[in-house]
């Protein structure tokens, strides 16, 4: 008894410090005005003079260091962020780091967040905002045997679907809707680990997998009974974005508080995401040279891996018809929609009403997407064709 | 001396005839268990002996010598060893940080029953606070604190979480140590007028010696626990806890290769446990023999 309450003390504090950090700023629409006069004329600057102190701004990522963030590490590379005069951080996430709570804290200027959980966190109270969706379409993937004949969400009726939960999970709750199956009754839910081993040894039927990452790592697994690698040909992939319940994932979110109140924040964010976008045009068109960019970094994970990871990532931002980390307001609903609609294990929903107008906003990625076009950068990726990748043993 | 030094290679024989025992049973079970493992009824009741489930110790221990990421010159054992001496550096902040605030607590409720009355059910109600609850606040925390330059180091927030897991059995074990004074002594230093604090100095802490040092073994290891909790949770970069995850995301295609920073955890936990007990020797060398325990 003790122990729990302790706990539930613990989380009143945490949700007191959210509700302080939330509630720091009021409303202020007289300052709104003047915050987009100043960025225009400061962003006009930046481009022409030189710059004597560059502004410090951290960058919080949900995850290690992998080629999923290369965008943002190439920007520091290839100094583009120097370039508009900033002085990025960016902060490795933990497994029990959430992005949108040290952003809504105060400790980071951005974070990286699928939407989702993002979008629960501010209806929680964290008052952040969404200002670029890096990532346009959904890379979470369900792999399972071919002889467990799963190729749709309808057929994960009465199997053990695997799955990380911490908000991860969303998407295949989704499709378990979509399908007319309840989570708590028709499937045996079973916690993932950070490896596919669940999957290989039999423990899950269907595993969560991200096409970047996971998937991946089981390719480069040896099959016991024919000692050479598994291959695509082994498994059956369910692709959420596919089954039409794929949600936005990584976006970057800003303080929604700063944006309103500080006309220099805004300023830089508009900064930061162009900068940031330029690295993962960067990319786009250097696929090798951001693998090397990663590793060099200090990923462990090794280096046909990584290019892997760069090429699928790449899949899921180009081409980007409106201009990359432009928000899609269709894809932006459909996530929103699906989050009020979809049943969690406690028959709860992920939101339950639907995030509010300024959840959101193109404003930022616009201007950021101006300055772009000013440098000649490509951001649609129009002529984006991905490269072919072979992955080596244990993604070496 | 010599008494010591026997008993000192015999300890450490019978270490290695333990281990070497592990390793003939692990390698028994794998090559004679099912390779599926055991079940009764559904409930899985002997473990899997496949690849992914036990690796071949050998496989584990040749992981060791092959390089980290295919094509760098750095050996998984460079890296295993970089991450536990950082690890180390860390616990022994902890430790530090953990023994002040213990031994300074013990003395404090030692000298005030009031204070040990108050204070001594909420040392015991902190330790049952989830370790991982607790990282994420302290990160957060420290990273809004600064004190003019001075700016709270990423890496500061495990050695407290370290402190904090070390502090406990300190205090409790020094608290005890500190009551434990025969009372002819305590009368005697009483009849020489002394001071509580020369009584301290002079009687009491080094009558506590022996129940001090189990408890600062056990902080020490506590310590280690601590910060490698602390890494993995809040993902700390070059420590052995981060290794742990990040050698356990690879264990799809290359199993063994976790039990490396494993084993670099334990005989870091080892480590510090051993420099206590070097300590303690070289204390006590000088007492009569029935005082050490």
């Amino acid at each position: 008894m003790k122990k729990r309450s302790v706990r539930v003390a613990f989380a009143g504090i945490a949700a007191l410090s959210l509700l302080v950090a939330a509630c720091g700023g009021s409303d202020d629409e007289a300052a709104d005005d003047v915050a987009e006069e100043t960025v225009e004329e400061s962003t006009d600057e930046a481009a022409a003079d030189t710059c004597t102190t560059p502004t410090p701004v951290k960058l919080q990522l949900q995850w290690f260091i992998q080629a999923q963030f290369a965008g943002f590490f190439a920007a520091q590379d290839q100094g583009f962020y120097a370039d508009q005069c900033l002085d990025v951080t960016i902060v490795e996430g933990g497994v029990d780091i959430v992005p949108q709570t040290e952003l809504a804290n105060g400790n980071v200027d951005f974070a990286i967040s699928w939407v989702s959980k993002a979008l629960a966190s501010r209806e929680a109270g964290a008052d952040i905002v969404n200002i670029a969706q890096v990532f346009q379409r959904s890379g979470t993937l369900q792999v399972s045997f071919k002889d467990k004949n799963i190729t749709s969400p309808e057929d994960f009726a009465g199997k053990k679907i695997g799955n990380w939960g911490f908000g991860n999970e969303f998407e295949i709750f989704a499709a378990l809707t979509k399908a007319g199956l309840d989570p708590a009754a028709d499937v045996t839910l079973v916690q993932q680990q950070f490896d596919m081993v669940g999957l290989l040894s039999g423990d899950i039927d269907a595993a969560e997998a991200m096409t970047y990452n996971e998937y991946a790592q089981v390719l480069e697994a040896v099959n016991p009974a024919t000692g050479a690698l598994y291959t695509a040909d082994d498994f059956n992939v369910v692709s959420y974005e596919e089954a039409g319940v794929g949600m936005l994932q990584d976006a970057i979110w800003a303080s929604g508080e700063r944006l309103a109140s500080d006309a220099a924040y805004a300023d830089t964010a508009a900064k930061f995401v162009a900068a940031s976008l330029q690295g993962w045009a960067y990319c786009r068109d250097n696929v090798e040279a951001c693998r090397d960019i990663v590793l060099a970094k200090g990923s462990k994970l090794g280096a046909s891996h990584q290019l892997w990871q760069m090429n699928e990532v790449n899949k899921l931002i180009w081409p980007a018809s409106s201009g990359v980390g432009y928000i899609d307001e269709a894809a932006w609903n459909r996530t929103a929609t699906l989050s009020q609609e979809t049943k969690n294990l406690e028959g709860g929903t992920v939101l339950t009403a639907a995030p509010d107008a300024g959840a959101y906003t193109n404003d930022i990625v616009t201007k950021a997407l101006d300055i772009l076009a000013g440098l000649g950068v490509d951001t649609s990726g129009s002529s984006y064709a991905p490269i072919d990748v072979t992955l080596n043993e244990g993604g070496n | 001396m010599i008494a010591l030094a026997r008993r000192a290679a015999y300890r450490t024989a019978m270490f290695l005839v333990a281990l070497a025992l592990v390793v003939v049973i692990w390698e028994t079970y794998k090559a004679l268990g099912p390779v599926d493992g055991g079940k009764l009824l559904g409930v899985r009741i002997l473990p899997r002996t496949s690849e992914y489930a036990m690796p071949h110790v050998w496989d584990m221990f040749s992981r060791f010598g092959r390089p980290e990421v295919r094509g760098s010159d750095r050996t998984v054992f460079a890296s295993v060893l970089s991450g536990a001496w950082f690890s180390f550096r860390l616990s022994v902040a902890g430790f530090v940080l953990g023994g002040v605030i213990g031994v300074g607590l013990a003395v404090v409720m030692a000298r005030f029953k009031l204070v040990q009355r108050g204070v001594l059910p909420y040392l015991v109600v902190s330790q049952t606070v989830p370790l991982i609850a607790l990282a994420p606040l302290v990160v957060s925390w420290g990273g809004k604190l600064e004190v003019g330059p001075l700016v709270w180091p990423r890496w500061l927030s495990a050695s407290v979480l370290g402190a904090f897991l070390a502090f406990f059995p300190i205090a409790v074990g020094t608290l005890r140590g500190l009551a434990a004074a025969p009372a002819a002594s305590v009368e005697l230093m009483q009849s020489y007028a002394a001071s509580w604090s020369k009584t301290l100095v002079k009687l009491k802490f080094p009558t506590a010696i022996p129940y001090m040092v189990p408890a600062f073994r056990l902080g020490a290891s506590a310590s280690v626990i601590g910060v490698v909790v602390a890494e993995i949770s809040t993902g700390l970069k070059g420590g052995i806890g981060r290794l742990i995850i990040e050698y356990a995301r690879e264990a799809t295609g290359d199993p063994a290769k976790v039990y490396t920073a494993i084993f670099g955890a334990a005989a870091l936990g080892l480590t510090m446990a051993g420099v206590v007990v070097a300590v303690d020797v070289f204390v006590m060398r000088n007492r009569p023999k029935e005082s050490i325990t």
